[in-house]
């Protein structure tokens, strides 16, 4: 209970808990209900019922009274019991949850939206992905994706390469949308598959009908049971529930923050279309690897001191010298347009390259390249050994590089991964098709 | 009907959409969009689980028509918070503070604090497939003649979207996408729902309730006109169950909607009775009539991909049985039916017909093993959806055991209603988590009671004292919510050749009659009747020109309306003017005043109205010619 303070002696003067039905007195206004949980954050002169009409409301408690009327159990969110039935016909996939809103429900604690469900709740609230394939479900994490970590992507990587072993055909992981991104990408340089691995999340949680989770976990399937044996991404295509996109894992970006259709491939197209669990159409123009083409291979050395920086008018250089003093291992800068910072930084970063730290320039354009020939900024980026991001965005240049560095700590190696296409993130050719769509 | 014998309790519940500048939840406008949509957005709903951790019956039931929806959405009169792709944004202040003001006059006891709750409501008239709604006051009353009436609750909640319209399912295919259209500009319009308790006894009680609930309503800065205001009336008797009967219109029809569902009841709990006499049964297999209707000449039948059936044992009669005039037990039941996506049902208490012969009936009678006491009912479609219908149908036969079912029902035109669904429980209300908690401090409320609105009786009661006007004019006043207009003009009149009853009269009657001929007198501010009433009390104008130059800025409201009497000659001419022309008429006739003497003042002063009309008093007219005869003899 998190009633705190005073709520606290009030209800305890009362032997009231949550779950118990109660009745409040206060100027002579009688209110009966089921004494709720209030948010830890709330004020501790509320109490919070529930009426019986379903309406919640808070009472203040001064001059409050209140009774005891029925003990009750505190309310608990259950599922029916679930028996999931091995059929030979249908493929099997893996399920692996790590948390987020595909898999939030209403805690009631802080009456926020929390990471709670499990993937075999997520196979219970949505009982019809039964028909298309058999399941494995494995609850890896219960976090919000703003608090992974790159130890978690390696932990990911292993458990879908445990499953990938032990001869599943596909694999789903049910993620929050906030940093899925940076996940793929993770997956995509730690991993070769032979098989399908395919991230999916929502942006409307699950327990509200309008959810995304149904729509996306759906086609996830659909694309776990494919031939696109890649790192993907899986969700809406556009504002229906119709159309969902599978992009590649290193060449996707969330780019709205409440929007269905928020990930959009960035200097790239999606592979393939999906709907009602099935491939429509593949995009004949973007590379993948088949299923089967390729073994399972698992490099998971990770470098986790690595620093994303923002270049901005009126940036100093101390950002830099902090982070080399700090003792980081490598950075990836967001530069202005083709790849630039003011030249005044000029100094900090040939102080990084003599202390052997890799910086790689990305863009915070997002789309198109960067390219460091054009003026004479860059060009002098280019003589202090400042490595080009390509067309890879900052956040996909940031995991290439903790991966790069776990692989190797010479400088030239890692200049040399850096700027090799590894999983797909490094493209040569500019499409007039890798804009805004 | 004796009423109280029966038992009937009655309940209303009243949504009001309040005019505020904003919707509830985002900075959308409050208006309905006359213009085609922009873009549309298809999604599927799903019932979800409330923090109770049951699934909602009416939820569910909804959920089992696989509906999908097709919502119309605008680039710039609608935003992403309706099409459920932002979360909400911060409560609407201005809909709280009006919602506790309507509270306050309902003598309600404001909540401490609001919560917002997601009631589900998966019908796709919400695009989260929830209402947002939070309680705002509870233990208020309301006076009427027929005594006091409990209000209950007053919650403040979004308003859906507007349903415009159904694909027609097609009886042969299922592969076809069906959608239901909705437009998303109503969708997030806040409104008050108000809800008495139980204890209307009295099928005209009910309506007045309504109206009196209405008055206050309409004393605050509600929305006015069709669809702004949606009444929903709960009717049980002792024996029957609660029935809720949305979208009542019309308060005039709502005694007789009473009155049939009080009716509809009895015939329930009678056909109950009579089941149970005739120890009915209803079977559970859905049997095959392809054979016999093979070659059957029946459209309808032949049409279809399947023809199916259930056996009801011993409800010979029954089934057709009229529950509401022009309503039998059976559109009872095919309403169930319907719900899964039939057009309807046949029974055997209405056939032979719609071309099914009674040689078909025989044969399906023998062919089922049935005998006369039994009722069959029939369903023509295809063999996914046949089936999925009956079962309705075998679900609503058994429930005729019980008598009256729990029931949301829709108001027909004619006074009766019609099965929607189950009546939903209160397990589909959870929180909102989107948006925080919202403390109701003591000053603001004690500050809303310091500035109530007049309530319409004792604002008629009190201009009727302060203007002396009569009661009817007054009444009328109130009614047509003019009385604060009528204040405001009468506040800037400066003249004195004008009385306030002049004022009302034009307010209540003279407009009307504009606006009844055509004209659009909302292009009749109140500043261009001060200007108009301030002529006629500078004694500028006739009150005949009155009607005449508010006609004149109807059709130009950027004409002056000064300007106006002048271009049409109504301006009052000054004494000297008026002088004048009795001079001149007085002359041109003076061997009629030497002849006839004061005789002559008569046709005289015709001529002098006639020239005069509309620009001069006629007490003046008469005086000063009086003067110039008196000259003559």
């Amino acid at each position: 209970m998190s009633y705190k303070k005073l709520a606290k002696s009030f209800l305890d003067s009362a032997n009231v808990s949550i779950g118990d039905t109660v009745k409040v007195e206060k100027n002579k206004v009688f209110y009966e209900g089921m004494l709720l949980d209030r948010s830890e954050d709330s004020d501790d002169g509320y109490i919070v019922l529930k009426l019986d009409s379903g309406y919640n409301l808070g009472v203040n408690i001064s001059d409050a009274k209140i009774e005891l009327i029925k003990k009750g159990k505190e309310p608990k969110i259950q599922f029916d019991s679930l028996k999931i039935e091995e059929d030979t016909n249908k493929m099997d996939i893996s399920i692996i949850s790590t948390g987020g809103t595909v898999s939030s429900v209403i805690d009631y604690k802080t009456g926020a939206v929390h990471p709670a469900f499990t993937a075999d709740d997520l196979l219970r609230a949505n009982p019809e992905l039964l028909d298309i394939a058999n399941y494995k479900v494995k609850a890896l994490y219960n976090i919000l994706s703003e608090n992974m970590k790159p130890e978690y992507w390696v932990e990911a990587a292993n458990s879908i390469a445990n499953e990938i072993s032990d001869g599943v055909d596909g694999v789903v992981v049910a993620h929050g949308t906030d940093t899925m991104h940076y996940t793929s990408a993770a997956l995509s340089f730690i991993l070769e598959t032979p098989v399908p691995v395919v991230v999916t999340g929502a942006q409307r949680s699950s327990d509200r009908p309008s959810t995304d989770a149904y729509l996306n976990l759906f086609n996830s399937i659909g694309a776990a049971k494919s031939e696109i044996a890649d790192i993907t991404v899986c969700m809406h295509e556009g504002l229906d529930d119709g159309y969902c996109c599978l992009h590649k894992g290193t060449k996707v970006r969330k780019m709205h923050t409440s929007r269905r259709d928020t990930f959009r491939s960035i200097n790239s197209e999606p592979i393939a279309r999906l709907k009602d669990s099935k491939i429509i159409n593949i995009n004949p123009n973007v590379d993948y690897n088949k299923r089967d083409s390729r073994d399972l291979i698992l490099r998971d050395k990770l470098e986790s001191k690595i620093a994303i920086i923002k270049s901005f008018p009126g940036i100093k250089n101390e950002l830099i010298d902090y982070h080399i003093d700090k003792g980081f291992k490598g950075l990836v800068i967001e530069g202005t347009g083709l790849g630039h910072v003011p030249d005044y930084m000029l100094d900090s970063i040939k102080r990084a390259n003599d202390e052997n730290i890799p910086i790689i320039m990305t863009s915070q354009c997002l789309y198109g390249k960067v390219n460091m020939n054009v003026y004479s900024t860059g060009r002098k980026l280019i003589n202090a050994n400042v490595i080009s991001g390509g067309d890879m965005t900052p956040e996909v240049a940031y995991v290439k590089l903790c991966w790069a560095l776990g692989q190797n700590d010479k400088f030239d190696e890692v200049k040399n991964i850096m700027e090799t296409n590894i999983a797909g993130e490094l493209s040569e050719k500019s499409s007039l098709k890798y804009f805004l769509n | 009907m004796d009423w109280s014998e029966l038992g009937l309790k009655m309940g209303l519940e009243i949504h009001q959409q309040l005019n505020t500048k904003s919707k509830l939840f985002c900075p959308c406008e409050t208006e309905l969009v006359d213009e085609m949509f922009d873009e549309e957005i298809k999604r599927n709903l799903r019932p979800t689980q409330s923090e109770l951790g049951q699934i909602d019956r009416a939820a569910l039931q909804e959920s089992f028509r696989k509906m999908k929806f097709n919502y119309e959405a605008y680039y710039y009169h609608t935003c992403l918070v309706e099409t459920d792709d932002e979360p909400p944004h911060s409560l609407n202040q201005e809909a709280l503070e009006l919602s506790m003001v309507i509270a306050t006059l309902l003598n309600m006891q404001i909540v401490d604090e609001f919560h917002t709750m997601r009631k589900q409501v998966i019908d796709g008239s919400n695009t989260g497939g929830f209402q947002r709604t939070g309680l705002v006051a509870t233990n208020g009353y309301l006076d009427t003649p027929h005594g006091r009436v409990n209000i209950e609750n007053l919650c403040l909640e979004e308003d859906a979207s507007k349903r415009i319209a159904i694909d027609i399912k097609n009886n042969q295919s299922t592969s076809a996408e069906y959608y239901t259209h909705f437009r998303l500009d109503r969708l997030g319009i806040p409104l008050v729902e108000i809800t008495t308790d139980p204890s209307i006894h009295h099928p005209e009680q009910v309506k007045e309730v309504a109206y009196a609930l209405g008055q206050v309503l309409r004393s605050t800065n509600v929305k006015r006109g069709l669809g702004t205001i949606r009444q929903d009336l709960n009717i049980s008797i002792a024996k029957g169950a609660r029935c809720e009967i949305k979208g009542v219109q019309n308060l005039d029809l709502m005694p007789k909607i009473v009155e049939n569902e009080v009716q509809r009841q009895l015939k329930l709990i009678e056909i109950r009775e009579e089941l149970e006499k005739r120890n009915a049964k209803v079977l559970d297999e859905i049997h095959d009539l392809n054979i016999i209707f093979k070659n059957s000449s029946s459209k309808i039948i032949s049409g279809a991909e399947s023809v199916k059936c259930v056996v009801l044992k011993g409800f010979a009669g029954l089934v057709g049985e009229e529950v509401q005039e022009g309503r039998r037990f059976g559109t009872e039941i095919a309403s169930y039916a319907k719900k899964r996506g039939v057009s309807g049902i046949f029974h055997t208490d209405e056939l032979p017909a719609y071309g099914i012969t009674a040689e078909e009936v025989e044969s399906m009678k023998s062919h089922l093993n049935v005998d006369d006491g039994d009722a069959i009912i029939i369903v023509a479609h295809n063999e996914e959806i046949a089936i999925s219908a009956l079962e309705e149908v075998i679900r609503r036969a058994n429930m005729a055991f019980e008598g009256v079912i729990e029931e949301t029902r829709k108001s027909l035109d004619d006074g009766n209603t019609e099965y929607m669904r189950p009546l939903p429980t209160s397990s589909r209300m959870y929180l909102e988590t989107d948006i925080p908690l919202f403390k109701i401090e003591e000053d603001s409320i004690e500050n809303i009671k310091n500035n109530l609105p007049e309530l319409p009786d004792v604002k008629k009661e009190r201009i009727i004292k302060e203007y002396s006007l009569s009661d009817d004019l007054a009444n009328q006043l109130v009614r047509r919510l003019r009385a604060d207009d009528f204040e405001y003009i009468v506040s800037k009149i400066e003249g004195s050749n004008i009385d306030s009853t002049t004022i009302a009269s034009v307010l209540a009657y003279d407009l009307r009659e504009i606006k009844r001929e055509g004209y659009n007198i909302s292009n009749v501010n109140n500043e261009s009747l001060i200007s108009i009433f301030n002529l006629l009390a500078d004694s500028k104008i006739s009150k005949d020109a009155v009607n005449k130059i508010i006609i004149a800025i109807s059709e130009n409201p950027t004409l002056d309306p000064e300007e106006i009497a002048k271009n049409n000659n109504l301006l009052v001419l000054d004494e000297n003017e008026v002088l004048s022309i009795i001079e001149d008429i007085v002359a041109k006739n003076s061997s009629m005043v030497e002849e006839r003497k004061m005789g002559a003042m008569g046709p005289l002063m015709g001529m002098a109205m006639g020239k005069l009309k509309g620009k001069a008093d006629g007490k003046l007219v008469n005086k000063l010619l009086k003067n110039e005869i008196e000259k003559l003899i």
